[in-house]
């Protein structure tokens, strides 16, 4: 049986920057424990001096010349910023912050 | 006959022979989608004027005899995950609820330069994360059947559409069934390529070692031909294959004599629908007619497949919606102090349930302590998983499986139990772990009226045999002649 403490579960919320109200913390901590329940069937598995698969095509180190490519089309890009002035993202501030 | 009932190559035909204008074709379509979308409810954003004016600048070329290419007019729906410039790209979630793509997806940039006319963005579950289109946060699609039923999903505003004759194809794309399940459940045809066919440039990531784009079509005809002009290598998209460019209509030689089908008994096990089962027994008994060699084999995954898949994607997709932070673009939430605040307050507020139920997860399986256990154990399963299925291609040309386990379930029945929704995906998450082509088709319906498909399975870059070996059945079995979806049910 997976067991997920509230401790845990707030330390991962963290990690994934996020942020649960209480009702949210338990509804999930309890998902949680049944998913991960059904998801310990890979122990049943046998990989024994098996090697891991990141993706399913054989290529690798695809190379390709480091060459600067400039986007023209910066007003596309500006009109999606939540806030902005002038041609910069305007952020709140970091330093001190 | 509708001009909307028709399938791209009878449209073709008919713009050939200047039976019909493009602009008829377009209105035909904008009309239709008038008179059913608020039953089906499969649109994102609707392009009506655009649409228009391109279906006039079309006729205006063909008036004056200029040059076209060979799609030029025929409509299209895209699913909103797929970057459009200029148009809204929503992925059906808060988070990009008003972002405006930039840039076109490659395969956009190569439906564009056929002159095909985009009649709008399709909905889907939130981020593709789903089986039922329910956790899309503007709306839920409904089945073209049975508007009490799901369309399936991710990719279930695209199928409905299609199903519904509101657009004459659409693309979707699929992590672990997204493109092929709802196929199935809307009674339409659904093509995963192999990973590494289509760029995937320009589409929302969510699970970057299982994502696809693919046709979701009324025919197989027409599934080759959209398949003609999205797959080709980029540079833009490194796991992109370059292999040469082929004419897959080519392959449709409605001829299956000596095709070897493995039938893997795995995939009719438990949880398998018995109706389901009975319409693909004779499915079997058909392709052994057509002179086909059917016969049962083993294919050892179907008991960690699933939970290999979502390991992987949910890791996958914590990292990849790592970028959504409300910074350059995407919900932003007004309720901060601090930068810290203002991260994990828009991304609580602009994600939904499931997408951060993923997130969780994916940062737990990959979180010191855990790694090992889960993510690492996945990736050799993954390994496994491959390994299986190279033993049964050494024996067969294609598997044949149910492509889900049951057919369109009542809207509202799975959508609070994460669990039992993850195992809409049990038959189709396999061929994404191992990188495979995947087609669904429909056989037939069960006694409810509901139709219920096949999922036809190939080796890597193998999409000609599995085009071909759908063609024949459908050719055969003809089941868009017979059926057609009459909207029952719903609560208006």
């Amino acid at each position: 049986m997976a067991e997920i403490s509230r401790d845990e579960m707030m330390h991962i919320v963290k990690l994934a920057s996020l942020n649960l109200n209480e009702n949210e913390i338990e509804t999930y901590r309890k998902n949680m424990e049944d998913i991960l329940d059904f998801a310990q069937i890979i122990d049943s598995a046998n990989v024994d001096g098996l090697d891991i698969t990141i993706g399913s095509n054989e290529q690798s180190n695809v190379f390709r010349k480091d060459e600067v490519v400039e986007f023209e089309d910066k007003e596309a890009l500006l009109q999606n910023a939540p806030t902005k002035e002038r041609n910069m993202f305007k952020i709140p501030k970091v330093i001190n912050g | 006959m509708e001009l909307t009932e028709l399938t791209v190559h009878e449209l073709q035909e008919m713009l050939y022979k200047k039976e019909i204008t493009v602009t008829d074709i377009t209105k035909a379509y904008l009309n239709r989608i008038d008179e059913k979308e608020k039953d089906v409810d499969a649109f994102v954003t609707i392009l009506e004027d655009s649409a228009i004016e391109q279906a006039k600048k079309i006729d205006e070329k063909i008036e004056k005899g200029e040059k076209l290419s060979n799609l030029a007019g025929i409509p299209i729906g895209i699913k909103d995950i797929i970057c459009t410039k200029g148009v809204r790209t929503t992925c059906s979630s808060r988070m990009l609820e008003n972002f405006i793509a930039p840039y076109d997806a490659t395969v956009m940039e190569k439906i564009n330069a056929e002159e095909m006319i985009n009649l709008g963005k399709l909905n889907m579950d939130e981020f593709a994360m789903g089986s039922s289109t329910e956790y899309s946060y503007f709306k839920t699609t409904k089945n073209p059947w049975n508007l009490n039923k799901v369309p399936g999903g991710s990719s279930g505003g695209s199928a409905a559409a299609v199903a519904a004759n509101m657009v004459p194809w659409a693309l979707g794309t699929d992590t672990g069934g997204s493109i092929r399940q709802p196929a199935s459940l809307c009674g339409i045809v659904g093509l995963k390529p192999t990973y590494g066919l289509v760029s995937r440039y320009g589409v929302v990531a969510y699970a970057s070692s299982l994502d696809q784009v693919g046709p979701m079509t009324k025919d197989v005809r027409d599934c080759a031909m959209l398949l003609n002009v999205i797959a080709g290598h980029d540079p833009k998209d490194s796991t992109s294959a370059d292999i040469e460019e082929k004419d897959y209509t080519k392959a449709l030689k409605n001829d299956v004599k000596g095709l070897k089908i493995g039938v893997p008994k795995e995939f009719f096990g438990e949880g398998i629908n018995e109706e389901v089962k009975k319409k693909l027994e004779e499915a079997i008994e058909k392709y052994k007619e057509l002179g086909a060699e059917v016969e049962e084999c083993s294919l050892d995954v179907a008991n960690y497949a699933l939970a290999t898949y979502y390991i992987i994607a949910w890791a996958e997709s914590s990292s990849n919606l790592g970028r959504f932070d409300g910074i350059r673009y995407g919900y932003r939430t007004k309720n901060f102090t601090n930068l810290k605040e203002l991260y994990r307050n828009s991304r609580a507020e602009g994600f939904g349930t499931e997408v951060k139920r993923r997130i969780i997860l994916g940062t737990y399986v990959l979180s010191s302590g855990y790694y090992d256990a889960y993510y690492k154990k996945a990736q050799q399963v993954r390994t496994l998983v491959m390994n299986e299925f190279n033993k049964a291609f050494e024996k067969y040309d294609i598997l044949l499986t149910p492509t889900s386990p049951t057919v369109a379930f009542d809207i509202g029945s799975k959508s609070t139990n994460p669990l039992e929704m993850y195992l809409a995906d049990i038959c189709t998450v396999s061929v994404n772990i191992a990188g495979l082509p995947g087609i669904s088709i429909p056989v037939g319906l069960n006694s409810e009226g509901m139709p219920v498909g096949m999922q036809l399975i190939g080796k890597r870059f193998s999409e000609e045999t599995l085009l071909n070996a759908a063609y024949t059945f459908e050719q055969a079995v003809k089941f868009r002649e017979k059926y057609k979806p009459e909207f029952k049910g719903g609560v208006n």
